[in-house]
């Protein structure tokens, strides 16, 4: 297999092969230029290592711990399981990763203002966070939809003093939270940073967000060397924007022999509009800043999505995660709602870990290939975050009363 | 007859070149018109488009309706939500134009975002509107950076390239926007989406003179004016308003209403009858 993980990609211009780029209005281009330039300073700037490392350490409570589980283990009877434990970060997700990188770039441009969109709410909690935390002033734009079925972080978010905006535009959710923040910036970008959450968006997002989430891949390295002395066999990871998946996989993608399968919201089934999973109903277009896999219909509108899970719900996929699957590098599948559910119960009763509905998808996939794995095999799933946000909705879904 | 050099791009007519010629010549400035096609179909577009003809719109200016319009404030938002309802795609929106071209010459501008062109086929795109009578495009979300081909594929086909150029381009990058666009440059007085001001960016002027320093092509300046006054404040310091907003706002308040078409129209006329009485800036 040819080398696949390079300091070429992206090129220049934020292209990874015919993926990526910089689509976006005049208004934002120069910022945009002036990020990347920025950010790059940022990486030969031994000071903003040293502080990255030290509130990841300190604040987030990083390194997470990677978790053999053995109850799911040998219920499956197949492969070893390891949880990337990322749902015991601070704020109970990887976005806290890249809000912190992002909020250390800001500080550096003398911005004094910071947006960001969210779906499940996680993102925004961890932008908030770090803003509280460095004093600068917040809004997150939310679907009127999410804010109601993760109502948990909307308090969450505006406890630590970000302002909330519910977006009613479109089906409410995600990528108009998105179409929302970059309204903001686009008129507000000589005072604002906007913190992009996921792999995704115009040049430098993409390369940014990987960069500051491969510390997941990165550790989950080390860690499985000094446990098992060798390699995983399997890395899987859920694929919304696809940061939590870059990010373990990244570190890898060098290592032939590790296989990596990123697994997509298959919503109620692969039929129009009733899914987001990019890979198996999308083509390719433009959206949001960068050229990747879209769903859209023959004229080239966005297509309507449908997932029991707010953070995958978004009808673009990071245009790194395109490029991987061109090379054949990574694999993409995709888990239906109620497998995502059933993985999110069967993880919270073996392993008394209750994930986030995002990274459900992700166990659902475990839940599918392990049993046909040899006990010698070894699998990494990024639990990329918990599930306090989701019970109330999969209660209801599962049909638990409360004791009368 | 051998193609007239135009610049760095030859060709045999374009409308808005013509056009733009034509203002120079009788010391005039131009009114370039945005409303959202298929609003509130796309019959009415074509009623609008003749009448703002009859009362001189230099360009028009027609935004085809996107899904996620990310550049557009709410009013131009909703427009192009009205425009999708009314089964608005960019196929219809060429084949209406064509019924325009039945009549009219007046110049259109087809203002879009480049997931609808991708979709459609990117030359297949450019060589239709050209067919249909379209004399140029604002790809919103396509800056120079990432047009390889497309400047070429634009030419051959005739058709001009309108470029933004935003309060935050650097001197640097208006030197390569100005190099790269055709038929004028749209410079977006201030930042942010589209949408109706209370009052106009004071930097205009200055802005303007820099961009002139720079390049002949005319420079037309919109984002934000919305009535008579505004309108000939900006347009001593350009050769050309763009209104966008403050039209749209009359087509949703009115879309409906029998007189929609002489209601918008005189308003129209009005924003016209204001910057045909500005004094021309010396030469």
């Amino acid at each position: 297999m040819s080398v696949i993980a390079s300091e070429t990609l992206p090129d220049a211009n934020g292209h990874f092969g015919p993926y990526g780029g910089r689509y976006v209005p005049e208004t934002l281009m120069h910022p945009l230029q002036e990020l990347e330039q920025e950010y790059f300073r940022s990486q030969h700037d031994p000071e903003f290592q040293r502080e990255l490392e030290y509130y990841l350490r300190e604040f987030c409570g990083r390194p997470t711990p990677l978790y053999f589980a053995e109850r799911l283990t040998r219920e499956l009877g197949g492969a070893k399981i390891y949880l990337k434990r990322e749902d015991l970060l601070h704020t109970g997700a990887h976005k806290i990763n890249n809000a912190i990188g992002q909020i250390l770039l800001a500080k550096r441009m003398g911005k004094t203002r910071i947006i960001a969109e969210t779906g499940a709410g996680q993102h925004g909690v961890a932008t908030a966070t770090v803003s509280a935390m460095f004093g600068l002033q917040c809004v997150i734009y939310m679907g009127a939809v999410d804010c109601e079925r993760q109502a948990l972080n909307v308090f969450r978010m505006k406890m630590l003093g970000a302002e909330v905006v519910s977006v009613k535009a479109g089906q409410k959710t995600l990528k108009e939270a998105v179409n929302e923040a970059m309204r903001d910036w686009v008129t507000n970008v000589r005072s604002t940073h906007y913190i992009l959450g996921t792999a995704y968006g115009a040049h430098p997002y993409p390369l940014m967000v990987r960069n500051f989430q491969r510390v997941i891949g990165d550790e989950a390295r080390r860690q499985i060397l000094e446990q098992e002395e060798r390699l995983p066999d399997l890395l899987i990871a859920c694929v919304g924007g696809g940061s939590n998946a870059i990010g373990l996989f990244y570190p890898f993608l060098n290592d032939p022999a590790v296989r990596m399968v990123g697994v997509e919201a298959g919503g109620l089934g692969i039929e129009p509009e009733k899914h987001a999973a990019r890979f198996q109903g999308g083509s390719l277009g433009v959206l949001q800043g960068t050229r990747s896999y879209i769903l859209q219909d023959e004229s080239g509108q966005i297509q309507l999505t449908h997932s029991v899970s707010a953070g995958l719900d978004y009808a673009a996929v990071g245009p790194e995660h395109a490029w991987l699957r061109d090379q054949s590098r990574v694999d993409y599948t995709y888990a239906t709602d109620d497998r995502a559910l059933e993985a999110f119960v069967k993880l919270a009763r073996l392993e008394g870990i209750i994930p986030a509905l995002e990274s459900s998808h992700a166990v659902a996939e475990v839940i599918r290939r392990a049993p046909s794995m040899s006990p010698e095999e070894l699998i990494i799933v990024n639990l990329s975050g918990r599930g306090d946000k989701d019970v109330e909705q999969a209660a209801r879904k599962l049909g638990l009363q409360m004791p009368a | 007859m051998p193609p007239v050099l135009l610049g760095h791009f030859s060709q045999l007519m374009n409308r808005i070149i013509e056009r733009f010629a034509r203002l120079k010549q009788r010391g005039e400035k131009g009114l370039v018109v945005y409303i959202g096609a298929g609003d509130p179909d796309l019959e009415a577009t074509r009623q609008l488009a003749l009448a703002f003809d009859e009362v001189g719109v230099d360009v028009l200016e027609l935004g085809v309706p996107f899904s996620d319009p990310l550049a557009d404030g709410l009013v131009n938002q909703l427009a192009a939500q009205r425009g999708l309802e009314s089964g608005t795609t960019p196929v219809k929106v060429l084949e209406t134009i064509t019924r325009i071209r039945a009549t009219s010459s007046v110049p259109i501008v087809l203002y879009i975002y480049f997931n609808l062109l991708h979709r459609h086929g990117f030359q297949k795109f450019i060589q239709d509107a050209a067919r249909a009578g379209v004399d140029g495009l604002l790809v919103l979300d396509l800056p120079p950076e990432e047009s390889e081909n497309y400047e070429t594929m634009m030419a051959d086909a005739g058709l001009c390239v309108i470029y933004l150029v935003a309060p935050t381009t650097p001197e640097d990058r208006i030197a390569l926007i100005v190099k790269r666009g055709t038929g004028f440059i749209y410079y977006v007085s201030r930042e942010g989406v589209t949408g109706m001001q209370a009052k106009v960016a004071d930097t205009i002027a200055a802005r303007t003179a820099q961009i002139r320093a720079h390049t002949d092509l005319p420079i037309a300046v919109g984002f934000g004016i919305s009535n008579p006054e505004q309108a000939r404040t900006v347009a001593a310091s350009a050769e050309a308003i763009v209104v966008g907003s403050a039209i749209v706002n009359q087509i949703a308040r009115h879309g409906r209403d029998a007189d929609l078409v002489p209601r918008v129209t005189a308003f129209v006329k009005s924003l016209g009858d204001a910057i045909k009485s500005t004094t021309p800036p010396p030469a």
